[in-house]
């Protein structure tokens, strides 16, 4: 067997490899259920039965979900400019002191408005957190790779500080917290008995809001073009700069987001644990959805059961939690191999004589056979 | 005339140099080559004609040893060979010259040589050989010079020279002139015939029939990956070979008299810094075209006609404000949407990737520079540009799947035709074309000039830069030379020969003459208007 180019990428494959790469995860994660001397049927139930097999499960899988579309959805934008963002995770720290400030402000007589100003709070800390890179990047040409991940080392310092310094609960038996935020600042859920909140209905608004831009609005081909060919977005006169600053506003702007509906939701104050790596995975849901806002919808989800059956793996089987990134890892890895059938196509190579004149068609019939 | 079998007196006694018999080959959808044979004897000038796509490259590849044929035998001096690589061609005495140089910018001459020989030798003795080697053949060639210096006919020199010193029997050479001016075709000419008197056969890879009838003794004529003909070029006509290579005679472009309106595009002193290492530098560029007026710019690339380009379409700002005037107007600092709202509208010479997005739909890509479809917010009117694409493609005979089909999956001359259609189809008031007709076949090129020469009876402006003498001078009004990033005066077409172009090419145009005679030419224009 040998590759191939394909004379034209595969369309069909571009939407298969995502899923003959998490067949693949299955199959290798079965095998190391297996070698752990685990049962791969009860394992597997963990990941991917469990987490659904209730409203509850499910609304656990969507809060876990959430804040992955929204990361995600922000990175697909940057990624399809050709910028990479990899520091989401550091956009979503500051927007979660940012959000988590404006909510230490808020006592017992604060009105609902505090819900909107943590909310925007959030966003400005992601935007001004990615603004850093853009500037560095704009003005000094600096690698907005390495700027960018840099800067999640410096958020979780800056989270680190406030918590163990100014912010700490004083009467919080000296933990690393801030005081629990006041109610009026909880994030409005969307039903009783779950914990998902309007942040999944902002989230969908967003695939929608990205679908729109990218596909129906000339701003978004202006954009798409200057990741796809900078060479043709000059020659058109579109703007590389702008490109570069719509990028790292939006996606940091997005993760500033998750991170204030996080502080603000489920978690309800600061901690040095609100990082746990959703600004990362959230760069393999935008790859696995195809850096296409519908894609990245299930995309998220698949990885929000990831983290749950981490968890659960955790208490039913006694695995490490860390299966969870070992899950992730496969995942990546897989799509990378698989995303190779796009452009290539595997043929055996037997050897093929081919009588002179005869029509390529049937030459090509023969090659299969 | 055009019988398939070779039919050249075999020197008694010898086998041919190289005999291939039955070569095919296939990719994915394509047959490069199907059945070719070819019989090269010793000392002969062996042309291979043919239009781009018709397998001329893919055969070469395969005599080279860097492409495996799936069917078919190659037989060197009566014995058959298999060549699985470069390096046992070249131990078979096969060298090639490569279109595209494959050399290193910033070592010498023999630096380079030497990466290509045997290391046996020492830096030396290779640079001594390369002077032997310069002087038998009068080529002039300093070894100790970096590369990075030299033009680009000398940079083909040190090519030829490294295939040399392996002293091949059999010399490969792929369109060795398409970068070369008119006097440096007639120096090759004269090393390539002392070396075929010498016994060396030449295998010369060309789609330029004046050339192959100049120089070569037999020509092999390839259609669609089959040989459509063997035959003497020194008995053909341009129009007997043509038929051969496309099947037809190109129909003859009508030509009318100039009617030259006001002044659309104007230059004046031209400055501009390069952008890349080894770009030019921009010097005291001035220009002028009319409308209703064809303007070219002949001249051998990498003279600076890149630079030139970007700062007339706006890619590129740094120019003076007023150094480029569009109706009247300084836009030196506009950029290329700017300058479109004025009128002008711009063709490069790299569809792929610069005149059209690869992976999006031709549909998609119409929204580079035209704005019919996008509504008063920024909001695509997507019928609408269905629509707008569906027309173009009718208009001008892009053969294609439809307005979804994917900019890459189109062949060059199609891509163009859409790409100039798009542009045309915007009624522009200055058109500026860049190497209009590169890589495209036969038919599609003369549709192409076609609609260059409508364009300007329609009272268009109209700059054309080519590489193609033949070209410019078909479809221009008058021209330009381009030398080392200045810009010669302007030439009306009718003064305009071959040797006069080609001696400015080489940037030997008389300093004085440029602003009495640029004024004599716009005088003579009004005249005329």
């Amino acid at each position: 067997m040998k590759l191939e180019v394909r004379p034209q990428p595969s369309s069909f494959w571009s939407y298969a490899s995502p899923l003959l790469a998490l067949l693949i995860t299955v199959l290798i994660g079965v095998a190391l259920f297996i070698a752990l001397g685990k049962d791969p049927v009860k394992g597997l139930q963990v990941f991917f039965w469990e987490p659904i097999k209730s409203p509850y499960a499910i609304g656990e899988l969507l809060v876990k979900a959430t804040p992955l579309l929204i990361i995600a959805l922000g990175l697909a934008v940057f990624f399809r400019s050709n910028v990479w963002n990899i520091g989401a995770e550091g956009q979503f720290v500051i927007g979660a002191i940012a959000a988590g400030g404006v909510a230490l402000l808020a006592d017992k007589s604060t009105g609902p408005w505090i819900i909107p100003a943590i909310l925007l709070a959030g966003v400005m800390g992601g935007m001004v957190w990615a603004g850093i890179t853009a500037l560095l990047r704009d003005r000094f040409n600096a690698n907005e790779i390495l700027v960018s991940l840099m800067l999640v080392y410096v958020a979780d310092m800056v989270l680190n500080y406030l918590v163990f310094g100014p912010w700490k609960d004083p009467n919080g038996y000296n933990f690393p917290q801030t005081k629990t935020f006041e109610v009026v600042t909880q994030i409005p859920r969307l039903m009783q008995g779950s914990r998902v909140n309007i942040g999944i209905v902002l989230a969908l608004l967003g695939v929608a809001g990205l679908w729109l831009f990218l596909f129906r609005t000339h701003a978004g081909f202006r954009h798409e073009v200057s990741g796809l060919a900078p060479a043709a977005a000059r020659y058109a006169g579109f703007s590389s700069r702008r490109a570069l600053w719509l990028a790292l506003l939006t996606s940091g702007g997005a993760a500033g987001l998750a991170g204030a509906l996080e502080v603000a939701g489920p978690i309800g104050q600061l901690t040095p644990y609100v990082p746990v790596g959703y600004g990362f995975a959230a760069i393999i849901v935008a790859f696995v959805g195809r850096l296409h806002p519908v894609g990245v919808v299930f995309s998220a989800i698949l990885m929000s059961m990831f983290y749950i059956g981490g968890e659960l793996a955790q208490s039913r089987l006694g695995l490490p939690k860390s299966i969870t990134g070992v899950f992730q890892g496969l995942l990546l890895f897989s799509l990378l191999a698989c995303d190779t059938l796009i452009a290539y196509r595997f043929k055996l190579a037997k050897p093929i004589t081919m009588p002179v004149a005869t029509p390529p068609s049937t030459d090509v019939l023969k090659g299969a056979n | 005339m055009t019988a398939l079998s070779p039919q050249i007196e075999n020197p008694p006694g010898l086998p041919p140099r190289l005999q291939l018999s039955g070569i095919t080959k296939s990719y994915p959808g394509v047959v490069a080559n199907s059945g070719i044979s070819l019989a090269v004897q010793p000392g002969e000038i062996h042309a291979v004609l043919g239009e781009n796509g018709a397998g001329k490259s893919t055969l070469m590849k395969i005599i080279y040893g860097s492409v495996k044929p799936d069917a078919g035998s190659v037989a060197m001096d009566g014995k058959p060979v298999t060549v699985r690589n470069p390096h046992e061609a070249r131990v078979l005495g096969i060298s090639m010259v490569f279109q595209h140089f494959s050399l290193f910018d910033t070592l010498t001459v023999a630096e380079n040589v030497w990466l290509g020989l045997d290391k046996h030798l020492s830096l030396a003795e290779v640079s001594a050989r390369i002077e032997q080697t310069t002087q038998a053949y009068g080529l002039q060639l300093d070894p100790g010079r970096p590369v990075h210096t030299l033009s680009v006919g000398e940079r083909q020199r040190v090519e030829i020279v490294r295939a040399l010193l392996t002293h091949p029997k059999l010399l490969i050479l792929d369109e060795p002139t398409s970068v070369l001016t008119p006097q440096a075709v007639e120096n090759l000419f004269v090393t390539l015939r002392q070396l075929s008197a010498q016994g060396c056969s030449i295998l010369y890879i060309s789609h330029k029939l004046h050339e192959i009838r100049a120089l070569c003794t037999a020509c092999t004529v390839l259609r669609g990956g089959k040989v459509s003909g063997v035959c003497d070029p020194r008995q053909e006509s341009n129009a007997s070979l043509s038929r051969l290579m496309i099947g037809a005679e190109p129909p003859a472009l009508e030509h009318r008299e100039v009617r030259a309106g006001a002044v659309v595009l104007e230059v004046k002193q031209l400055d501009l810094q390069k952008e890349e290492q080894f770009g030019v530098d921009l010097h005291q560029v001035a220009l002028q075209v009319r409308a209703g007026e064809v303007v070219g710019i002949a001249g051998v690339s990498g003279n600076g006609q890149k630079e030139l380009l970007y700062a007339l379409s706006g890619e590129d700002t740094r120019a003076a404000a007023d150094a480029i005037h569009v109706k009247g107007e300084a836009v030196g600092k506009r950029g290329p949407r700017g300058r479109r709202e004025l009128g002008l509208h711009f063709v490069p010479e790299e569809r792929l990737g610069r005149g059209a997005v690869p992976s999006l739909s031709l549909a998609r890509n119409l929204l580079l520079t035209r704005k019919e479809a996008v509504g008063k917010s920024g909001w695509l009117n997507r019928s609408a540009l269905q629509a707008q694409a569906a027309r173009i493609i009718a208009e001008y005979k892009v053969k294609t799947g439809g307005p979804q089909s994917v900019a890459k999956s189109l062949s060059g001359g199609n891509l163009q035709k859409f790409i100039m259609g798009r542009e045309i189809d915007a009624k522009p008031e200055l058109l500026i074309v860049s190497q209009p007709t590169w890589g495209v076949d036969v038919g599609a090129a003369t549709q192409i000039r076609g609609e260059i020469l409508k364009l300007r009876d329609a009272g268009c402006a109209v700059l054309v830069v080519s590489e193609e003498l033949e070209e410019l001078f078909d479809i221009c009004d008058r021209l330009y030379v381009m030398a080392k990033g200045q810009l010669s005066p302007s030439l009306p077409r009718a003064d305009a020969t071959v040797e006069l172009v080609g001696q400015w090419m080489s940037g030997l145009w008389s300093p004085g003459a440029h602003p009495a005679e640029t004024t004599q030419t716009a005088n003579t224009m009004e005249a005329s208007a």
